[in-house]
């Protein structure tokens, strides 16, 4: 049956009841990475009505770490005596100076883990070397990353410790859809959050700003289905928060792992790479756990942040440009030599429109 | 890792008293954390990200979604017709 949600015919049956009902222009934010790639790998961004404009929002934490703690996590993968953790695709973000590949080439331990809990088998096995673990990610990887730490402090592994950059969908939310500049008129809720968050947190976002929202999932069809939820609402002046991905998501998500988060972590402001403070928008250790923080076991000093003059990342996650609006767009910056974030990881836009649109 | 893609639950163990097993991604199979989806069987299909399942699929949910789309289907094919 979930061969069905890629079925050609039924994405074509949704796109033309989008057709039929979209009378004027619209612009919704997908702020799921994940959702900006499939939407340009499925080219549904062609398919929809010219007047449906798809504003692709900041949700790829490989793009919004910040310069600092990449830095920092840099730094520390230098150390001797240190093996250095991540998900792949953290490891060509480039730093102020260079970036986490070039420290392996370096010589320098870094290993590519598929989850945290990899980590902390690699500390097990290393018991006289300190595995730090960059734990990036929105609340999709937050369960994944906090059960790492409780893991290694019941089997009392001391020489593990993370590196955290949690960051959190609903206050990016209200930073987007307060700015003065803000164009979005809808959202696609993204799916895999809100399955673990649910999407009550989303209700007052919607009424506070009148901007509906639909909590979307990774298939074609569910996207395409997530974005009639939102045009039908739009034009019929509706503020809700619909769910168009029950298959997967409840609206109170799933409480065992929003209790695993919640032991772990607490909440705390945070840096966002090209969009700067958001208060309260990102997850830290809780003190009970302060002896797993990276930041607190490696004092990393005088991190001396600089930026590329000529990426225009910071304004792609805000939504304010397209990739391909950049001068440097597919020329000074590839995959293969990028210049900011966005063009490295599988969630960011530019990555996606080198990917499947470079010559649109 | 943030693509967290659905894998069918085939192996459920117990690891130092916390719910693990094995999931079948279209023939690989990775061992996943099973603590936060205890509802979901042998079988099943969970949503995983970063070894973690945060969700179980519903294919109940499926079908209704299925269904409601197959509603606007024959209208489109009335209003053609």
């Amino acid at each position: 049956m979930l061969d069905r949600f890629r079925d050609k015919d039924l994405v074509q049956a949704a796109l033309a009841e989008i057709h039929k009902i979209t009378t004027r222009p619209w612009a919704i934010m997908e702020i799921c990475g994940g959702q900006t790639h499939a939407i340009m790998q499925y080219g549904l961004n062609d398919l929809l009505p010219k007047q449906i404009e798809l504003i692709h929002g900041p949700g790829c934490p490989v793009c919004v770490t910040s310069l600092e703690l990449v830095d920092k996590a840099i730094a520390i993968a230098s150390r001797e005596n240190v093996i250095f953790t991540s998900y792949g695709d953290m490891l060509r973000v480039p730093g102020s100076q260079q970036d986490l590949f070039s420290v392996k080439a370096a010589g320098g331990d870094v290993r590519v883990v598929y989850s945290a809990i990899e980590a902390v088998r690699i500390a097990e096995q290393n018991p006289d070397k300190e595995v730090v673990f960059f734990g990036i990610g929105f609340e999709t990887t937050a369960p994944a990353n906090a059960v790492s730490v409780v893991k290694a402090r019941k089997q009392g592994i001391r020489n593990y410790s993370m590196l955290v950059s949690h960051v959190c969908v609903p206050p990016a939310m209200h930073a987007i859809l307060g700015s003065p500049n803000n164009r979005v008129q809808g959202f696609l809720a993204a799916g895999h959050v809100c399955a673990v968050m649910g999407y009550e947190d989303y209700e007052p976002i919607a009424q506070q700003y009148g901007v509906p929202m639909a909590v979307t999932g990774f298939e074609p069809l569910d996207l395409t289905l997530g974005i009639l939820d939102t045009v039908r609402m739009l034009e019929k002046g509706e503020v809700k928060v619909v769910n168009a991905y029950s298959r997967a998501v409840t609206r109170e998500g799933n409480r065992i792992a929003q209790q695993i988060i919640a032991d772990v972590f607490e909440p705390c402001d945070r840096q966002w790479r090209g969009i700067g403070l958001i208060p309260m928008s990102g997850w830290k250790l809780r003190t009970d756990y302060v002896d797993y923080d990276a930041e607190l076991k490696f004092q990393v000093q005088d991190i001396q942040t600089k930026e590329s003059e000529v990426c225009i990342s910071g304004l792609i996650l805000q939504g304010l440009k397209k990739p391909n609006q950049c001068p440097a767009f597919g020329t000074l910056c590839t995959p293969q030599n990028p210049l900011g974030a966005t063009m490295v990881s599988s969630e960011g836009a530019c990555s996606a429109y080198y990917r499947y649109a470079r010559d649109a | 890792m943030c693509l967290g893609i659905p894998g069918k639950i085939i192996e459920i163990t117990t690891q130092e008293g916390t719910r693990m097993g094995k999931v079948d991604f279209n023939g690989v199979e990775l061992e996943v954390c099973l603590e936060a989806t205890p509802e979901a069987n042998l079988g099943d299909y969970v949503i995983v990200h970063a070894g973690f399942a945060i969700s179980a699929l519903s294919e109940a949910e499926a079908k209704e979604t299925l269904d409601l789309l197959a509603q606007i289907e024959s209208l489109q094919e009335e209003s053609e017709s």
